[in-house]
């Protein structure tokens, strides 16, 4: 589902080239659960970028359900982002103005859908998320870990192809950190296609495939044990 | 529709969030609406009511006046004459060759105090013969006007405008048979005029009428005259009325050259025409000052709606990953500086009708509003919007959306 082949990105600061990605393939299937690890500065960011169509590779291709997203416009990729992506951020991201359900119901409102099943889906997944009584509250009223709930709520409303979760429990405390890994495990239950980035273990050990980068080289692709 | 309203709401929601910040970035528009609004309808009345008060004055009227005309660097002041005689006035009533007249006013005006009892007023004191009612649509509301035997024997009766009869014997009061007295002579009242409104140097209420030889002999001790209207027969003779009465007052002073001339006549239709073309560019130079006002509210717009989109670059980010096209978020951001122009345009519409009301009332102005003043200005703040608030938007639609979400 997700082909990724000899994508490299070069970035270019007064007259000076950063290579962030060296060279990089792997393949994702439908239902896996991937974790990128790295140390900071691997790449492993510049890679979520790409992987969530915010960013093109120099070179290289990234194909998404069939469609080469190194090809398309400005639009386009808007469209793939709204309908194929789902992401979750390590700030959260929520619109502070909003409440949750306003929250979750924003990226249907992009794709048009009516208004009676935007609030009939969002109600839904912020139930599934375990957040039925805070529907109506705004993010300065939610905890971290509520937050984080509601950012997963809003990446899941469109059901995405896969889910791109960026450091998920990085701004969050720990007790709170099992729980948002308890809803991933969950959600990946549910046939929903994974990829979070991390560079904790023991949050990249809920997942049931690891892969570590370091210089913007894949060093190791593996199977985690511990899960499968 | 559904998704625009709900844009519209998002937007509302967006701008109360600061309400002092949108209430100043709004009050450049307001000012410069309102300003628009009061001046364009202060304009209008105030060519309407110039219009009025000229048909009110008489229609095709010719006013002889004494003094030289316009040459070279000397210039006598109109009317600061002593040229015209009431042989003047008589001659060009009886002259063979001019038919194209109605009626022939000699007038000696002059201003003076005037007391009743022990109310005293300054007021306008017009020396005037029984022609003067036809050739000025002047009406009587009581009693009656000055008569030819006034005129022969020199009476001492005067006729009052309203506002003298206000002034000296109150409101509503009925002065006649009444004494005041002008220059230490004491004239009886004999009639009123009905009220013809106007203002200031227009006002054509504060008025007293004389018999012409009561006012030449005994009040003013002068023998020339000040005026002389006469009335043509239509407005189509004008031209050919006021040429003849020229050419008969040039002999009569035994001038030769229309260039000696040491009187002038102008028409009623040129004194309006100047007076509309000095008003009509007022106006416009203050719907210029206005505009310039607009402008500088549209800059003030500009300028708050980059500051939104500088200090929401992270939201555009999110939006923009969550699948937001370039179109959603121009639409974003213009309709909020749309929005904000519109309402800015309303309020300005309103305050600059109730200014123009104010003033109005305060200098007894006509109060009207033309409605396409209005939609225009509505038009026109919703225009500045679009225009000045387009550029930020542009900008916030361009922002990378990596770039934007990680922006502190």
């Amino acid at each position: 589902m997700i082909h990724v082949s000899h994508v490299k990105k070069i970035y270019k600061m007064d007259g000076v080239e950063t290579v962030a990605l060296d060279d990089v393939s792997f393949d994702i299937k439908k239902g896996e659960f991937v974790a990128i690890m790295g140390p900071s500065g691997s790449g492993k960011s510049t890679l979520m970028h790409i992987l969530g169509a915010l960013d093109k590779a120099t070179s290289g291709s990234y194909i998404l359900d069939g469609e080469d997203v190194g090809k398309l416009l400005d639009d386009a990729l808007a469209k793939i982002r709204n309908r194929k992506i789902g992401f979750i951020f390590q700030a959260f991201n929520l619109l502070p103005r909003f409440t949750a359900l306003q929250n979750v119901m924003l990226p249907m409102r992009y794709a048009g859908i009516p208004s009676t099943e935007r609030l009939e889906k969002a109600q839904r997944y912020l139930t599934m998320v375990g957040l039925s009584d805070r529907m109506a509250y705004t993010s300065s009223q939610l905890s971290g870990g509520q937050q984080q709930r509601v950012a997963i709520a809003r990446g899941l409303a469109m059901s995405p192809s896969i889910i791109l979760a960026d450091e998920p429990t990085g701004n969050i405390a720990s007790h709170q950190a099992q729980e948002i890994m308890e809803i991933f495990e969950k959600i990946n239950k549910d046939g929903h296609t994974i990829v979070m980035i991390t560079h904790e273990s023991d949050i990249a050990a809920h997942a049931n495939r690891i892969i570590h980068i370091k210089d913007g080289k894949i060093i190791r692709d593996q199977k985690n044990g511990k899960r499968n | 529709m559904e998704n625009a309203i709900e844009t519209v709401k998002e937007a509302l929601a967006t701008l109360s969030l600061n309400k002092l910040r949108t209430g100043l970035a709004m009050l450049g528009i307001v000012i410069g609406i309102g300003s628009v609004i009061a001046l364009l309808s202060l304009g209008q009345a105030t060519q309407k009511q110039i219009e009025s008060n000229i048909q009110s004055l008489g229609a095709n009227l010719l006013t002889v006046s004494p003094g030289f005309q316009t040459q070279g660097a000397v210039r006598g002041a109109a009317g600061g004459g002593t040229t015209l005689t009431n042989e003047d006035a008589q001659a060009i009533a009886e002259s063979p060759s001019i038919t194209t007249i109605n009626n022939v006013s000699p007038e000696l005006s002059s201003r003076s105090q005037v007391t009743a009892r022990r109310n005293n007023t300054n007021v306008q004191i017009i020396g005037a013969t029984p022609a003067y009612t036809s050739v000025h649509n002047l009406e009587i509301e009581q009693g009656s006007f000055i008569t030819d035997t006034h005129v022969s024997s020199r009476s001492r009766v005067a006729v009052l405008g309203p506002q003298v009869v206000t002034d000296l014997f109150g409101e509503n009061a009925n002065p006649i048979g009444q004494t005041i007295r002008i220059s230490g002579q004491s004239l009886m009242v004999i009639g009123t005029t009905v009220s013809k409104g106007g203002t200031g140097f227009m006002n054509q209420d504060n008025i007293i009428y004389v018999p012409l030889s009561t006012a030449q002999k005994q009040l003013f001790g002068q023998d020339y005259l000040s005026s002389i209207a006469v009335e043509a027969k239509s407005a189509d003779v004008m031209t050919q009325t006021q040429n003849e009465i020229g050419y008969l007052l040039l002999s009569r002073h035994k001038l030769s050259e229309p260039s000696e001339a040491d009187f002038s006549i102008f028409s009623q239709a040129d004194l309006q025409n100047t007076i509309s073309q000095t008003a009509g560019t007022f106006t416009s130079l203050l719907a210029g000052i206005a505009a310039i006002s607009l402008l500088v509210g549209g800059i003030g717009i500009m300028n708050i709606m980059l500051v939104t989109v500088t200090e929401r670059t992270r939201e555009i980010g999110l939006r923009k990953a969550l699948g937001a096209t370039k179109k959603i978020i121009i639409t974003q951001f213009l309709l909020e500086a749309t929005i904000l122009t519109i309402f800015g345009g309303i309020i300005g519409v309103v305050g600059g009708i109730v200014v123009f009301y104010a003033i109005s009332k305060l200098a007894n102005f006509l109060f009207t509003i033309s409605f396409f003043s209005i939609a225009l200005a509505l038009v026109v703040s919703g225009a500045i919007g679009v225009i000045f608030g387009a550029y930020p938007a542009r900008r916030a639609a361009n922002m990378e959306p990596i770039e934007a979400l990680r922006y502190e």
